[in-house]
């Protein structure tokens, strides 16, 4: 049998970028962890051929010799990453996040019930997905990886938070989940930003309803809040860029001070950032609460707003959120 | 370098009278599939191991993973025999608030190197190993058990490609062929030969041989080190069971199950202990 060959075979394919470098957050994650790889020897990278889709040809390009391709096998990278992390390095294992759900037991077996330095950092999240349809976007992991008992789990809110929270991630010792995403973001966060695991960020002070996103709806979120502005309600908006562990404290704070509280995420409202908040404060501060994100169904192709206008994530929906939840207030 | 084989067979003879005790004193666990690796593992603990104080610390000691973590009784009286438990926790495996968990936990016993118990794992965090050590130029070789029924892990054959693409010359797999799995035969449950030819076709050096035989086990093991740029498999040909006559080749005994006092005495026989001998593995007291 003949075999015939490419004629011209190109190796180390980098990604047609939407948008301007830096303007999404895979692309700012991926020039984080280069950036950061003399600060950090025992930093290594793995990848399972999809480098160009979460940033890290960056990095691959940059130390090809602390640049691991396992290839589209999933399950394989991230246990090997829990082998790697017990000889003294950090890996770093990037894929699409529904990838990692395909290694969901291996994340919790391999990584965190063994208590490793691994960070798993996911990109293609949600709807942010955009075009490659309902496969590919994902809207369990947040749900599914905070369920992982020792797993922090972030989900930063611009590209300029994203390069302060993959610095944080390094210097934290322990399992963590990230989530970068596809599409271009603008930034929302100012240069004097503080990044924290753990903690969540007041954004904008307001005394009506406390407005609680994190990824990309917390861009949404600030929209959201000018509306509001406008027709006289005050609306408070917290980034809660690590949903696990949950800024306990700032959270009871804002439930005490504005008597109510909207949610927003890219992802199921089941089991999300939505839940996670639900569960503290229905302990701690019950108040009135909204859930704005993907009601229990599974995507399609289209343009990322476009998504977010058809499932109800776009600022107008967070603002109608807002007025139910005010609205419900001292009923409860 | 000479193994001293009957030390090793000894060994081995221990490891399993150990492991039947400590099933017995949990009151369930998989007793088939412990006997039949004893000999491996006797071998590479004795051997490649050979762990004395707190050697099993250093970054550039020798690895054995049970992938197979069901077996883990095997490694706890292994382990036992070497001084790493307290001899006071033979009555405790399985037990709640115990450090001898029922598949192996790095938790509080991290020599055995990773948490196991989902098959196919323990296969990948090794080949992570072997690839971290080299990485940072560590010579240190790394071992890794599998069970006949693990290979049906999709897992396997993703870390199987993987090991090979890497050249990992300082990995030697070790399969437990006992050819038995949980409910059957594995050619009734789900066929695996050709096996050797898989493993081949991976691009691995391939070994088969008596996986009760000490002597083939140590010279395969040490042509496994000798070879280059490949990741090596030593497919062991063992009987589930091992050791014990109700026990051989019998797909009940694969586990979980209660062993009775009964059948600890006759196993017991079988493996060589005098009926005065019984009491301090039916109390409990015999790492004291």
């Amino acid at each position: 049998m003949a075999i015939s060959g490419n004629k011209e075979l190109t190796s180390s394919n980098s990604p047609a970028l939407i948008g301007a470098a830096g303007d999404s957050m895979r692309e700012a994650f991926g020039m984080a962890i280069t950036q950061l790889a003399e600060q950090y020897p025992k930093l290594v990278v793995l990848d399972a051929d999809v480098a160009g889709g979460t940033g890290v040809h960056h990095f691959r390009d940059a130390y090809p010799q602390r640049f691991f391709q396992f290839g589209i096998a999933e399950q394989n990278m991230i246990a090997a990453a829990g082998g790697m992390a017990s000889t003294g390095l950090i890996p770093v294992v990037t894929t699409f996040a529904v990838f990692c759900l395909r290694a969901y037991e291996q994340a919790r077996l391999s990584v965190a019930y063994c208590n490793r330095n691994v960070k798993i950092v996911a990109s293609h999240l949600g709807l942010d997905v955009g075009p490659d349809g309902g496969s590919a976007q994902t809207l369990e992991d947040i749900a599914a990886f905070r369920a992982i008992p020792g797993m922090t789990v972030i989900s930063p809110a611009d590209p300029f938070e994203m390069k302060l929270a993959t610095k944080a991630m390094l210097e934290y010792d322990g399992p963590v989940y990230m989530r970068t995403g596809r599409s271009p973001i603008r930034r929302v966060l100012d240069a004097d930003y503080q990044f924290e695991i753990g903690k969540g960020r007041t954004l904008r002070d307001g005394s009506d309803v406390s407005i609680v996103a994190c990824g990309v709806e917390v861009a949404r979120a600030l929209d959201a809040a000018d509306i509001l502005s406008k027709e006289g309600i005050l609306a408070r908006v917290i980034n809660i860029s690590t949903i696990k562990p949950l800024d306990v404290d700032l959270l009871v704070k804002s439930a005490s001070e504005t008597g109510a509280i909207v949610t927003a995420e890219d992802h199921n409202v089941h089991g999300g950032l939505g839940s996670a908040v639900s569960e503290v404060l229905s302990q701690y501060a019950p108040c009135p609460m909204e859930f704005v994100g993907v009601k229990d169904v599974f995507g399609e192709s289209g343009e990322p707003e476009e998504l977010a206008e058809k499932y109800g994530l776009t600022a107008p929906f967070i603002v109608d959120a807002v007025k139910r939840a005010i609205a419900r207030k001292g009923g409860c | 370098m000479g193994c001293k084989i009957e030390e090793v067979n000894e060994f081995a003879e221990n490891i399993r009278r150990d492991a039947l005790a400590l099933l017995y004193h949990a009151g369930s666990g998989h007793p088939g599939g412990s006997l039949s690796c004893a000999d491996v593992v006797a071998y590479l603990w004795s051997e490649e191991l050979n762990y004395c104080g707190d050697s099993w610390q250093k970054k550039d000691r020798n690895r054995l993973v049970l992938s197979k973590g069901h077996s883990v009784a095997t490694i706890y009286a292994a382990a036992g025999r070497s001084g790493l438990i307290d001899p006071a926790e033979a009555r405790s495996v399985r037990k709640i608030n115990s450090a001898l968990q029922g598949h192996p936990h790095i938790k509080d016993t991290p020599w055995v190197e990773t948490s196991t118990g989902s098959l196919g794992q323990g296969f990948s965090a090794a080949i992570g190993m072997a690839l971290g050590v080299r990485h940072q130029e560590i010579n240190s070789h790394v071992y890794v058990i599998l069970g006949d029924g693990e290979l049906q892990e999709g897992e396997v054959w993703e870390g199987a490609m993987s090991a090979a693409h890497f050249k990992l010359d300082n990995l030697c797999l070790i399969i437990d062929y006992n050819k038995l799995q949980s409910d059957d035969l594995n050619e009734n449950i789900m066929g695996l030969e050709p096996l050797a030819d898989k493993w081949r076709s991976f691009n691995w050096y391939v070994q088969e041989i008596d996986g009760h035989e000490v002597s083939e086990i140590e010279s395969a093991v040490n042509k496994a080190k000798s070879v280059s740029d490949q990741p090596s498999v030593i497919i062991a040909h063992t009987i589930k069971g091992k050791g014990v006559s109700f026990m051989e080749g019998v797909p009940a005994w694969h586990g979980s199950v209660e062993i009775t006092t009964e059948q600890l005495t006759q196993a017991l026989q079988d493996l060589g202990i005098e009926s005065g001998n019984m009491e301090a593995y039916i109390n409990g007291d015999f790492w004291k």
